[in-house]
């Protein structure tokens, strides 16, 4: 009954041992090296605690005397995050259509899913530098690069529920003579309309984040002032800008994650 | 030898789903608890390795009283009896070898158990007990590529690999279909006969329980109220073990049937 | 125009809820037009920038065209510190988001003050930009590649915990009892029931956390914390237009290299 076997090795996971210590040796060579040349000057560490206690003292505790400034970067945010989102989504529908390989023929797919690609590349701080260059400082070049964000995103997932839809309703619609922009309407956009909401809402929230963020380089809104003030030194000023950025965050998350919730 | 005495589990402030319940379980014999949903079969089983935590009563296998242990000292004893389970309870992506030997987590050391590096004496009495209820073969496989009666020998395998000094079994055919489930039944019972070992299995197939066990335990309500051999399971005992008042208990009758 | 017909065609598949449904929907209507408006008639532009803008922009292509090479080794090497900073970074937040998922999940954390501790770390993790730690960062490790992975380090950890926390909690409970009832302790218990099933989402988020830092990774020049970010902040400064084009188009290159790999890993892995 017992064949008297008593060793056992767990089957490994890539099975060529050729293959499998290579990838051990090739991974732990560039952990190794590019761990050990990464320049940290501890000197320079330790003066830079000295300065991060400098800041984090400074910072507490913080400071809402400029309350008025604070909320009107906050508001103007807060716009920035609205329009852009319009506007993105507005921009977004077509693009999507263009971006649908079921619904788009051949070279416009092409375009529009190279548009969406280049859109959703670039980092939002990346093409605000860029916008804040080509039409100034403020909060239009904000509104712009998010709305540029936001076709990276809705653009993107509008056009994978297009390609997901039933297209018997379409088929429908043709069998009965309707022309491409009716067949569209009437076909297309009723099944992807809740889609469409639900990501409206999440971009509204995730542009109402980079908004925090675009404002550092120059584009308007609660980044802007949160910049200024830190290169003022007004950390405390700075850490109220922070919470009040944190604050709302969290409760921008959980009222899209409602809203949403209740749409779905 | 496994007594439990005046064994009560309340879960809140409702009834008591225990009620000072009383069994002796000894030798190599193989009992089956039988009863409708409800009747407390498997909070019975659960209270007896404490999984569910009882209310009051005290359960003794061989001397060890189990209510009274603290944290590490019930995870010692825990060793000592073995639980086969309804839905087998297997880690599915984990190899069979890996799963029967997790069997033996408590007495093996963490590296061990980080590094796959079990005793020589575990890999082999995992290989005996593999070749014995048939699924050797399958040492490397992940454990979510076998059928339904493959895995539950393999969860078989598992209990047995802690050298329990009892058997408990919760539900262990309600998964199979009815052939695969005959052949656990007789399974367990050779093994319990080979092996030395009580076994106590809940179970819903009355017909199965009669055909496979030396002993017959009928619950209803939280309360033994059937308990001989099963020749002597006729069908007034039957009616008044499954009989009772709630649309679910009629169903379950039915279902056996 | 377009969407109140669509709203029109959405009503007559839910014609349960008709009446309400149409004035909730009029109602978002109404409320999203207004709110528009809002922001519109106050926000603080130069409408002359705006109608300008196309000009400006267009203006500022041409000037990009064409791009220029010239000083394509460094962007590289840019380049290969950046993957370098999305690579190490990410490995270490993996790393120190496992204790923090453990303890951020309900049901292994080991008790209510724990579960706070982790819940808090995920959350200001999270709620901070990328660029808002690696400012601070560069304040206490000086400018350069150090103070990019540590912050992209710090900012992973949240997403990294959250995700991973989730998973945790989805698992399936039985083998967990199962090694209970084998009497393992609870180390073990977490090493063989719980690690070999959330072993799949944890790869799966990893690779996504990876692609989405590579992309992090190329801004954090901007704030002087390495990459390829300082390279474009000086050719921005410079208005080395051509340069910056080269630097986009590298950078395109990128994160559409980072999108092939993470999508190859994927497939392989799961």
């Amino acid at each position: 009954m017992s064949t008297g076997k008593d060793t056992w090795r767990k089957p490994p996971f890539i099975s060529h041992p050729g293959l499998r210590y290579g990838l051990y040796i090739a991974v732990s060579i560039y952990v190794v090296l590019t761990i050990a040349t990464l320049p940290i000057d501890w000197d320079r560490v330790s003066d830079g605690m000295r300065r991060a206690q400098r800041i984090f003292s400074g910072a507490f505790p913080p400071n809402f005397d400029r309350s008025g400034l604070l909320i009107d970067g906050f508001l103007e945010s807060l716009k920035i995050a609205i329009l852009a989102t319009v506007g993105g989504i507005t921009l977004s529908v077509p693009l999507a259509f263009m971006a649908a390989s079921n619904i788009s023929i051949k070279p416009i797919y092409l375009i529009g899913r190279s548009i969406i690609i280049v859109a959703r590349s670039f980092h939002p701080v990346i093409v605000a530098i860029i916008f804040v260059k080509a039409v100034g400082f403020g909060p239009f070049a904000g509104a712009l690069t998010l709305v540029v964000y936001s076709i990276g995103f809705v653009a993107k997932l509008l056009a994978e529920r297009i390609e997901e839809i039933d297209f018997g309703q379409v088929e429908a619609m043709r069998s009965v003579g309707a022309g491409f922009l009716s067949t569209l309407v009437y076909a297309v956009v009723p099944q992807i309309m809740p889609r469409l909401v639900g990501l409206g809402i999440y971009q509204l929230d995730s542009n109402l984040r980079a908004s925090a963020v675009v404002g550092i380089v120059g584009a308007g809104g609660i980044g802007a002032t949160l910049a200024n003030a830190f290169g003022r030194y007004d950390y405390d000023f700075a850490l109220a800008i922070t919470m009040v950025i944190v604050g709302a965050i969290l409760v921008s998350e959980a009222v899209s994650g409602l809203v949403r919730k209740r749409i779905a | 030898m496994l007594k439990i005495s005046k064994l009560t589990k309340r879960y809140g402030s409702g009834d008591p789903v225990l009620k000072e319940l009383d069994l002796t379980v000894e030798g190599d014999q193989l009992t089956s608890v039988i009863g409708s949903s409800g009747a407390g079969k498997s909070t019975l089983l659960r209270c007896i390795n404490r999984l569910v935590e009882p209310t009051s009563g005290s359960v003794d296998l061989n001397g060890t009283e189990f209510t009274t242990l603290n944290r590490r000292e019930l995870r010692t004893a825990r060793r000592r009896i073995g639980m086969v389970f309804q839905s087998f309870n297997l880690i599915d992506r984990l190899t069979v070898m890996e799963n029967v030997q997790s069997g033996r987590l408590g007495y093996i050391s963490t590296w061990a158990a980080l590094t796959r590096r079990y005793p020589r004496e575990d890999i082999r009495h995992a290989y005996e007990l593999m070749e014995r209820v048939g699924i050797a073969h399958y040492a490397d496989r992940r454990a979510d590529e076998l059928s339904g009666g493959e895995r539950q020998r393999v969860g078989v395998v598992r209990a047995l690999m802690q050298r329990p000094e009892i058997l408990l079994a919760d539900e262990p055919t309600a998964s199979l279909d009815p052939k695969t489930s005959e052949q656990i039944m007789s399974l367990l019972r050779d093994l319990a006969s080979e092996l030395k070992l009580p076994v106590i299995i809940n179970i819903h197939n009355v017909t199965e329980a009669k055909e496979y066990s030396d002993r017959i335990v009928g619950m209803r309500y939280g309360r033994i109220i059937f308990d001989d051999l099963p020749g002597k399971l006729e069908k007034a005992e039957m009616d008044e073990i499954y009989a009772g008042v709630p649309a679910m208990d009629r169903a379950e009758v039915g279902a056996v049937a | 125009m377009m969407s109140t017909q669509s709203l029109q065609q959405t009503l007559d598949h839910w014609s349960r809820f008709t009446m309400r449904q149409r004035l909730m929907r009029y109602g978002g209507l109404t409320l999203t037009l207004l709110v528009v408006a809002w922001a519109l008639s106050s926000i603080d532009v130069i409408w002359e920038w705006v109608w300008d803008a196309p000009v400006q922009m267009g203006d500022l292509f041409g000037r990009m065209m064409p791009p220029d090479p010239s000083n394509l080794p460094s962007i590289l090497e840019a380049i290969w510190q950046t993957v370098n900073i999305a690579t190490l970074a990410t490995m270490f937040a993996v790393v120190v988001s496992l204790p923090v998922a453990y303890i951020s999940a309900q049901n292994t954390t080991p008790n209510r003050v724990t579960l706070w501790i982790g819940r808090f770390i995920l959350v200001s993790s999270r709620s901070v930009n990328t660029i808002i730690w690696a400012l601070l960062f560069v304040a206490i490790f000086g400018p350069g590649i150090v103070a990019g992975i540590v912050a992209i380090m710090f900012r992973s950890i949240g997403f990294l915990g959250k995700l991973l926390g989730e998973a945790i909690e989805e698992i399936d409970q039985k083998p967990v009892e199962a090694l209970e009832a084998c009497g393992a302790s609870r180390f073990k218990i977490v090493l063989y029931a719980i690690v070999p099933q959330i072993m799949p989402a944890f790869f799966a988020i990893a690779i996504l956390r990876w692609d989405i830092n590579l992309r992090e990774s190329t801004v954090l020049g901007l704030v002087g914390a390495g990459g390829i970010g300082m390279i474009l902040q000086g050719a921005i400064d410079t208005f080395n237009w051509p340069e910056v084009s080269m630097v986009l188009l590298t950078i395109l290159a990128l994160v559409v290299f980072g999108e092939v790999v993470s999508s190859y890993l994927r497939k392989k892995i799961l």
